[in-house]
């Protein structure tokens, strides 16, 4: 099926895409795989697939130190990788971007380097309503060290942030304000560059989840001016383990480092040790070298396609995927923002979501069931789990409506 | 529906996990026990009363999938009137039926009603749903940590 994307004019071909992902032949329980559990973890590209091999086979070899060819060709290719993670969120400067295990690690990072100079007894961290569990509890253990507190943005029934609210929570004790770009448990899209805008009126600094937001939409830090923004390769079609952390470059430079090591240091002796140079500094130890390598292919193989033309193709699909299920009777939505990405949460009269889950997946078909490391969200609807089916670039229409038959027939078994 | 669907959500299941007996509160009396799988949010709570060794009364409350609800309620009929050791035992031979290899024969003696939950072996996932109930007895019957988690 080619759509035509209405910003830019160009054909989105989902089955040539599909044709760059070898998972997407194999079928799970005898039927072709449909996957929709892309919120949790995408599939890769041959191309990603292959660069990690590729790396194995040719240059593998450490990074930053060795003087012979192999060690200098792995640390091109590291570097290279930096500067395309920076192009990806529009940073001014490669510096910028600091290579991690993922976003959880790199909220980690910030709340234990970075909060610990800035939050103190008294103060306050404003987070939201709709975070995941790693945009939570790095705060919460932070808070509970300095006897800070967290203050949390509520939102509405649909979904969506209660901006009133956010305004006044903000005031001089606000030290840190942690935000979700997307949510992952319901797919808002929440409005950060005015929120950002409103922190900074107060003095306060902004970390932004951005994990589901870099599969699906183009991120501009400076658009933004984020302080800090973090996102996970895996999620965006790369290799598991890897991640990137955005910040100001004044607050890397002003930040402590976050572990010791190697690769973090200019110089040791028993006495002092000199760190090493942002963002090596926080960069301790040997890297996940191959890993960055296939994460910058990855970032390579999205900005390929267009963030717009995935962006304007998903979203069309999203808009298909929301009215195929709200006919399905008995079948409530969770989370109906007016501005979403890719998610579509669920729930349906009589069946628990773990039985839907098992259901769908005895006819190939891929869904998230549980409470998605969002458990407040679901405390906030009062439901103990739901499904989730999240898309991604290759899914399609045909899969939408498999998923909606298939969740009919599980209507069906337990009428 | 594929045949170990069928196997494993048969009518007696689904009227179990749609209407659970003995799904209600008991007084001061009764021992009671949180059972809690993180994994999918099943959450119950198991309450126990014993009398001269026997277990008088079973009962439960909470929310679940459709396994974990009808292996709470059809655990709480089971073993009412049974003593503690005699529950401790068909304990044992729950676990064993739902963990057994999916070739293996099925042992249904004493497992009554029960030997229905073997349809869980074909999908290791949800064993624990169908556990969680008996994790929460055996707590119970020992007198363990008022939070039974399944992880």
């Amino acid at each position: 099926m080619a759509t035509r994307t209405a910003e830019r004019g160009l054909t989105y071909d989902v089955e040539r895409v599909r044709r760059d992902f070898p998972i997407l032949s194999r079928t799970a329980h005898g039927h072709p795989l449909i996957y929709l559990d892309n919120a949790a973890t995408s599939q890769k590209p041959r191309v990603v697939i292959d660069a990690i091999r590729d790396y194995y086979e040719h240059y593998n070899s450490n990074v930053h130190r060795g003087v012979h060819a192999l060690s200098e060709e792995a640390t091109r290719a590291f570097e290279t990788a930096r500067g395309k993670a920076r192009a990806f969120v529009n940073a001014e400067r490669a510096e910028e971007m600091v290579f991690v295990r993922g976003t959880t690690e790199a909220i980690n990072l910030v709340a234990s380097t970075f909060g610990r100079m800035r939050v103190h007894a008294g103060d306050e961290v404003v987070i939201s309503a709709m975070e995941h569990h790693s945009n939570i509890v790095p705060w919460q253990m932070l808070c509970d060290e300095k006897s800070a507190r967290l203050r949390v943005i509520p939102m509405t029934d649909r979904g969506e942030l209660e901006l009133d609210a956010y305004a006044k929570l903000l005031g001089p004790r606000t030290k840190i304000v942690a935000l979700a770009y997307v949510a992952n448990s319901i797919g808002t899209v929440n409005p950060l560059r005015e929120m950002i805008a409103m922190a900074h009126a107060h003095g306060a600094p902004v970390v932004v989840d951005a994990a589901q937001a870099a599969p699906h939409l183009a991120i501009d830090v400076r658009a933004l001016d984020a302080d800090f923004l973090a996102f996970s390769s895996h999620k965006m079609y790369g290799p598991t383990g890897i991640g990137a952390l955005y910040g100001k470059y004044a607050h890397l430079e002003a930040m402590p480092p976050y572990q010791g090591g190697g690769d973090m240091i200019l110089s040791v002796t028993f006495e002092k040790t000199t760190y090493n140079t942002v963002p090596h500094k926080f960069e301790a130890g040997t890297p996940n070298v191959a890993d960055v390598i296939g994460f910058g292919v990855a970032i390579d193989y999205v900005t390929g396609l267009g963030l717009g033309a995935i962006a304007a193709y998903e979203h069309e699909l999203l808009e298909y995927g929301t009215e195929a299920l709200s006919a399905i009777p008995g079948l409530r939505l969770i989370g109906v923002a007016r501005e979403k990405a890719s998610i579509l949460s669920f729930l349906v009269d009589g069946i628990h979501p773990h039985d839907l889950g098992t259901i769908l997946d005895r006819e190939g078909i891929a869904v998230r069931t549980g409470h998605h490391c969002a458990q407040p969200v679901m405390d906030r609807f009062g439901v103990p789990a739901t499904a989730r089916a999240s898309l991604g670039l290759y899914n399609t229409r045909g899969e939408i409506d498999a998923l909606a038959a298939g969740i009919r027939r599980a209507v069906e078994v337990f009428r | 529906m594929s045949a170990e669907l069928r196997q494993l959500y048969q009518e007696v299941l689904i009227d179990h996990a749609k209407r659970p007996r003995n799904f209600r509160e008991q007084g001061a009396g009764a021992v009671t026990v949180e059972g809690y799988n993180p994994l999918c949010g099943d959450r119950i709570r198991l309450y126990v009363s014993r009398d001269d060794g026997q277990l008088r009364d079973l009962s439960f409350t909470g929310s679940g999938c459709a396994i974990s609800t009808a292996s709470a309620s059809m655990m709480t009929e089971a073993l009412k009137g049974k003593t503690a050791a005699e529950a401790e035992a068909l304990a044992e031979r729950f676990h064993r039926l739902v963990t057994a290899a999916v070739d293996a024969a099925v042992d249904e003696e004493g497992l009554g009603k029960l030997a229905i939950f073997a349809g869980v072996r074909e999908f290791p996932v949800r064993v624990k749903c169908a556990t969680l109930a008996w994790h929460s007895l055996r707590s119970a019957l020992h007198g363990d940590a008022a939070v039974v988690s399944t992880e």
